[in-house]
């Protein structure tokens, strides 16, 4: 989400725009949708103003659960996404900058409600998985495997891990990045970047063990169907919906 | 009038907003007369036990609710809303609830497997085949709970199969509860809102 539009880029730049959100959120409820997720991508105090509205008219249609995520930097911001109608909040930037909100967040509303999401960049030289904070522009030398142990003893519910290399590419799922995610910490994570072909489902359910697939390129383009990847999965042996 | 029963829970304008979409007039009140005179109730929630139950108590909502229901008044509980309908949680410490449903709200086993909280969507196993919920038969609802109701088979409309049968939807005469978030299961949920509404408050249906 951009400035109140629903927008869509490769490896986190050259976004292009959708449409619009409420709207979009109601076809991919028709097509069978467990969850949505909004992320608004540039957010500011102005813009903040236009995704608390966006939640609003959303939640006023579609009826699954909803994180909302984007710029949110305390307790009372995200107070007011609650109350638009979000049922969860993702935090990103703001969690790495100040550790202690993922507490706050938690104690306020639960865990099941406060998601981290981590996106991460693997370190070629070393191998290593890296996160990136501020829609991927910041480097903080922080090990993605440690961050997420730590995000979950600091009270998240949920981890939203965003592969960077594979974001907007459809060339798969990084399977072994959750793979390894999985064995270290035990709250759902939802995998995000790469989603291309059916497969790339399968593999990242099967192998990466995650409890949720994030796509949005080969469904805003229409380049695969919700049912179509259900049955793919159901196939594999996959529980779902 | 629908009345939701207002304490400040977590998912009242959502639950609101469901009701708002099926065209159906709500009124969000603490009111007691209000509610006494309301056709139907919805007592939402999210949260924890203990104060969620204090909240009620303070307001003087325990009583009211507990004379509605004598009344024959239909009341629907929903997640934590539901769990208040028995008569105690293990919640952090022991804590009594309204008792409108025998049973004991108890924590969902650690098991390999089954991560706690149950966060997502999970396939309803139907108990009472003429029940007007019978259509959540194999039907997927959205779940977010670590807790669940141990309660005798019957009064579960439905079940659904998390390492322990935890009850889904439940029914003891003109009281039901829903362990899952309507609000959020998308049209299946909608549609058990609808059938509350139309089904048992306006044609009583319910079989008792």
């Amino acid at each position: 989400m951009d400035n109140g539009r629903v927008k869509k880029g490769i490896n986190f730049v050259n976004l292009v725009d959708i449409g619009d959100p409420a709207a979009i959120a109601a076809e991919y409820e028709r097509q069978g949708a467990d969850e949505l997720v909004f992320l608004d991508i540039t957010a500011t105090n102005q813009k903040r103003q236009t995704m608390k509205e966006v939640v609003e008219s959303v939640s006023r249609r579609v009826f699954m659960p909803l994180t909302v995520g984007g710029g949110i930097k305390s307790v009372a911001q995200m107070q007011l996404l609650l109350k638009a109608g979000a049922d969860k909040i993702s935090l990103n930037t703001a969690a790495v900058v100040e550790p202690q909100l993922i507490t706050k967040g938690a104690q306020k509303f639960g865990r099941q409600c406060i998601v981290v999401a981590i996106d991460v960049k693997k370190n070629s030289a070393t191998g290593q998985y890296m996160v990136f904070t501020s829609g991927g522009q910041h480097g903080t030398g922080l090990d993605a495997l440690d961050w997420a142990e730590q995000a979950v003893s600091l009270g998240a519910g949920e981890l939203l891990v965003t592969s960077m290399d594979k974001d907007g590419t459809k060339s798969g799922f990084d399977t072994e990045l959750y793979r390894e995610l999985t064995e270290r910490v035990d709250v759902p994570i939802i995998a995000s970047g790469g989603a291309g072909k059916l497969n790339d489902f399968t593999a990242v359910f099967c192998k990466g063990k995650v409890d949720g697939a994030l796509a949005a390129s080969v469904f805003h383009y229409g380049e695969l169907t919700i049912s179509g990847v259900k049955d793919t999965l159901k196939k594999a042996g996959v529980n779902v919906r | 009038m629908l009345t939701i029963i207002d304490y400040d829970a977590g998912n009242t304008y959502n639950v609101k907003k469901a009701f708002d979409f099926l065209g159906v007039k709500t009124r969000l009140t603490a009111d007691p007369a209000e509610i006494l005179a309301s056709r139907g109730l919805i007592l939402p929630g999210v949260g924890a036990f203990a104060p969620a139950m204090q909240t009620l108590r303070t307001r003087g909502l325990d009583t009211v609710i507990k004379k509605a229901v004598m009344q024959k008044t239909p009341l629907l509980g929903i997640c934590l809303g539901m769990q208040l309908l028995f008569e105690s949680s293990s919640e952090y410490g022991e804590h009594k609830g309204l008792g409108l449903i025998p049973g004991k709200v108890i924590a969902l086993p650690r098991k390999k497997g089954y991560k706690v909280p149950q966060m997502g969507w999970n396939e309803n196993e139907l108990i009472q085949k003429n029940s007007v919920f019978s259509f959540v038969a194999q039907q997927y609802t959205y779940f977010v709970h670590s807790f669940y109701a141990d309660c005798d088979n019957k009064y579960i409309v439905s079940r659904v199969d998390y390492s322990v049968p935890v009850p889904a939807i439940v029914q003891n005469k003109n009281v039901y509860g829903l362990q899952f978030h309507p609000e959020k299961s998308g049209n299946v949920g909608i549609k058990i809102l609808q059938t509350f509404v139309k089904e048992i408050i306006y044609n009583d249906n319910s079989g008792n």
